[in-house]
């Protein structure tokens, strides 16, 4: 699944950050603000007028994304138990 | 003893300007980038054992990977490879401690560049406030430099920074093995240092954020809150611009009595006191907005704000990022223009540039003051609001939508294929720190001074001579002005403006104003004073009181409309040639807005003399 695609308030999990062509600059940034595999993910909220951006919660730190830039993380919902 | 060079570097929000104001107090500097428009800060303080320092507030940055010119220039000057900067003898690394898992990997990236670093661990107060514990001298073993906590904003916060500046001075760390995944070593750091690294403040954001970021309510809480900003302007600021206006009158009139009657006299009634103080009264008010917009920034709210506006920025091309340098420049177009540097994509940040000087610059506030004061009623609306606040806000809503559309037809004109791109940290909301506020704000205050008491004060005299020279010949009727330079010129000028609803004077008064708006102000009345004779040099300064026995209400719609657009202010013009470096969209800028400024005047003069 898509981090653009998860439903606000669930709780998943980066599984990959894709590159868009190369290099990819976003792709770059975004690792380097921690988005990595592994990490815990969830949107927070979404913007009025259509749901774009998207206000992102990874580990302490809240990114507004936009759904094109979301697109490149790969997500899975985590385990209601975790 | 040569100064100790220290750059204090750090991710965005991690509170490193205020601990760099916590250090320096106001013993700071503000400049640019020798070949950039990146901002430079920098401060002394002398350490408890004598030491003096020198230090540097680098621009935030997330990484030495940079993406955009601010974050190359941390870059440049961390390497020491910046020309016309001294390669920092220390590096203070700040990171926010209830932000380590962000703000961790960038302290290991400094590693690599063989400099000796001392690593702030900022905000230790609101990390052990969360029940955070932080094991020192484990973290220090496995960063590999020296961590002393600090606390921004508390008196005695940097002490134990300022006592590890005076011991030993740390060693150049062993940089890393290249390809080392910093995440993973930042994850295996936490989980060795930390524990319950759980923040409190995230329950507080994520409490607020419900609020701030809800698609219905975020939007009305945004809007209460720049309606508030725009009312607090208009009516707070009113107590103290009177008392101002008062003193000055007061000044004007005591200088006019011990001084004989002559040329000189009416040099300094007529041209500096009444000039300059007509300018001055309206410091209040550009520090109530400054404030304002300070304070929405230091607590974290404004990237929230952009977050909201980000789908109707985009309706116009742009994108949630060009929100702060638009709303800088409401305060002055020249730090907004200069604030576009932190859009990455080239043509968003072109349009941002071009459609900045529509916003509403504090330069301006003088003289929808003085005309919305003069010609608009003191009346209540709906039982709470202000006509003349409402009028104000009218007027700045103008702006913004102008821009919106500006923007809207410079990308149908120009399109691009690249992506646009938004990603943006929302950061911990914060309580405006007082101490970083007043700093800003005497900044703010100082600057604005100086115009005054340089460009202003320059101008209005020069102003004054024109208007005073030549002298009309013996037994010649009317008033002198008619027979001055300054007159001659406003009749030149006339038959352009007089479409426009302008007479004369206000010709005169638009050319000073090229060098800055708010001498306009000045202008009418360095020019309605010396046109009413010597004995009435009160009237200068109750230029509001004058004006509709003077003017038309078309007349003063008009004008009002022309300076929503007004093209003229030389040093937007020279920022925009700065940050660009093409004299294209210096003429383009200045063509569209007089463009705009002579067709939305003509319209409303013409519809209000219809009504």
């Amino acid at each position: 699944m898509r981090l653009n695609d998860l439903p606000r308030g669930t709780d998943a999990v980066i599984d990959s950050v894709d590159d868009n062509g190369s290099p990819d600059p976003v792709a770059q940034r975004l690792r380097e603000l921690g988005f990595v595999p592994g990490e815990a993910v969830r949107i927070v909220a979404t913007a009025p007028l259509g749901g774009d951006p998207l206000a992102v919660r990874i580990g302490f730190t809240r990114f507004a994304l936009r759904r094109t830039e979301a697109q490149r993380v790969c997500v899975h919902v985590a385990k209601a138990a975790a | 003893m040569t100064p100790l060079n220290i750059a204090l570097v750090g991710n965005p929000n991690c509170g490193k300007t205020a601990l760099f104001n916590l250090l320096t107090g106001s013993r700071q500097k503000v400049a640019n980038y020798a070949g950039a428009t990146v901002e430079r800060k920098e401060g002394w303080f002398t350490t408890p054992a004598g030491r003096s320092v020198r230090l540097l507030d680098l621009p935030g940055a997330y990484s030495l990977n940079a993406t955009s010119p601010d974050e190359a220039v941390t870059r440049d000057v961390c390497a020491g490879t910046y020309r016309g900067e001294a390669a920092p003898d220390l590096l203070v690394c700040v990171a926010d401690a209830t932000n380590l898992r962000l703000h961790l990997r960038f302290v290991l990236e400094m590693r690599s560049l063989g400099r000796p670093v001392v690593l702030a661990l900022n905000m230790i107060d609101a990390a052990q406030r969360s029940g955070m514990e932080i094991d020192l001298p484990r973290l220090q073993a496995e960063l590999g430099m020296p961590v002393v906590p600090t606390v921004g904003i508390k008196r005695n916060g940097a002490r134990d920074l300022l006592a590890r500046l005076d011991g030993v001075p740390p060693p150049v760390p062993t940089p890393l093995a290249p390809g080392t995944d910093l995440h993973a070593m930042v994850r295996q750091i936490l989980a060795d240092c930390v524990t319950h690294a759980t923040p409190l403040s995230d329950r507080m954001e994520e409490r607020l954020d419900r609020w701030v970021l809800h698609p219905v309510w975020g939007p009305v809480i945004l809007l209460v809150l720049l309606f508030l900003m725009f009312q607090a302007v208009f009516a707070w600021a009113q107590p103290l611009m009177d008392g101002i206006d008062a003193g000055m009158g007061l000044l004007g009139e005591q200088v006019g009595r011990i001084m004989p009657d002559g040329v000189l006299r009416s040099l300094i009634v007529d041209g500096v006191i009444a000039g300059a103080g007509s300018v001055v009264t309206f410091l209040p008010q550009i520090l109530i907005l400054f404030a304002w917009i300070l304070a929405l920034e230091e607590s974290g709210y404004l990237p929230r704000a952009a977050f909201l506006l980000d789908r109707l920025m985009s309706v116009a091309g742009l994108s949630g990022r060009s929100f702060i340098p638009l709303l800088s420049s409401f305060a002055c177009a020249v730090p907004g223009i200069m604030a576009t540097r932190t859009i990455q994509n080239p043509r968003d940040r072109l349009v941002t540039i071009l459609v900045a000087p529509l916003m509403t610059c504090s330069a301006r506030l003088p003289i929808y003051t003085l005309l919305i004061g003069a010609f608009i009623p003191h009346r209540n609306v709906a039982g709470f609001m202000n006509l003349q606040g409402l009028v104000l806000f009218g007027l700045y809503a103008l702006g913004i939508i102008s821009a919106l559309v500006v923007a809207r037809v410079m990308r149908w004109r120009n399109p691009d294929q690249r992506e646009a791109t938004l990603l943006m940290e929302l950061p911990a909301y914060r309580l405006p720190n007082p101490r970083d506020l007043a700093l800003g704000l005497w900044e703010r205050a100082r600057i604005f001074l100086m115009r005054v008491g340089t460009t202003i004060v320059s101008l209005t005299v020069l102003l004054w001579g024109l208007s005073s020279f030549p002298k009309p010949p013996a037994g010649a009727v009317g008033p002198a002005i008619d027979w001055s330079l300054a007159g001659r010129i406003g009749h030149i000028m006339l038959p352009v403006f007089a479409p426009l609803g302008f007479n004369w004077q206000i010709c005169v008064a638009l050319i000073p104003g090229l060098a800055a708006r708010e001498v306009a102000v000045g202008a009418l009345a360095t020019v309605y004073s010396l046109g009413s004779g010597t004995d009435t040099d009160q009237a200068a300064l109750q230029l509001g009181g004058m004006l509709p026995t003077h003017w038309s209400l078309p007349t003063a719609l008009s004008l009002l409309a022309w300076y929503v657009y007004a093209p003229q202010c030389v040093a937007t013009l020279a920022v925009i040639r700065r940050e660009t470096g093409s004299w294209r969209v210096v003429a383009l800028t200045a063509g569209y807005l007089f463009g705009l400024a002579y067709a939305a005047a003509f319209l409303t003069y013409h519809i209000a003399r219809m009504l």
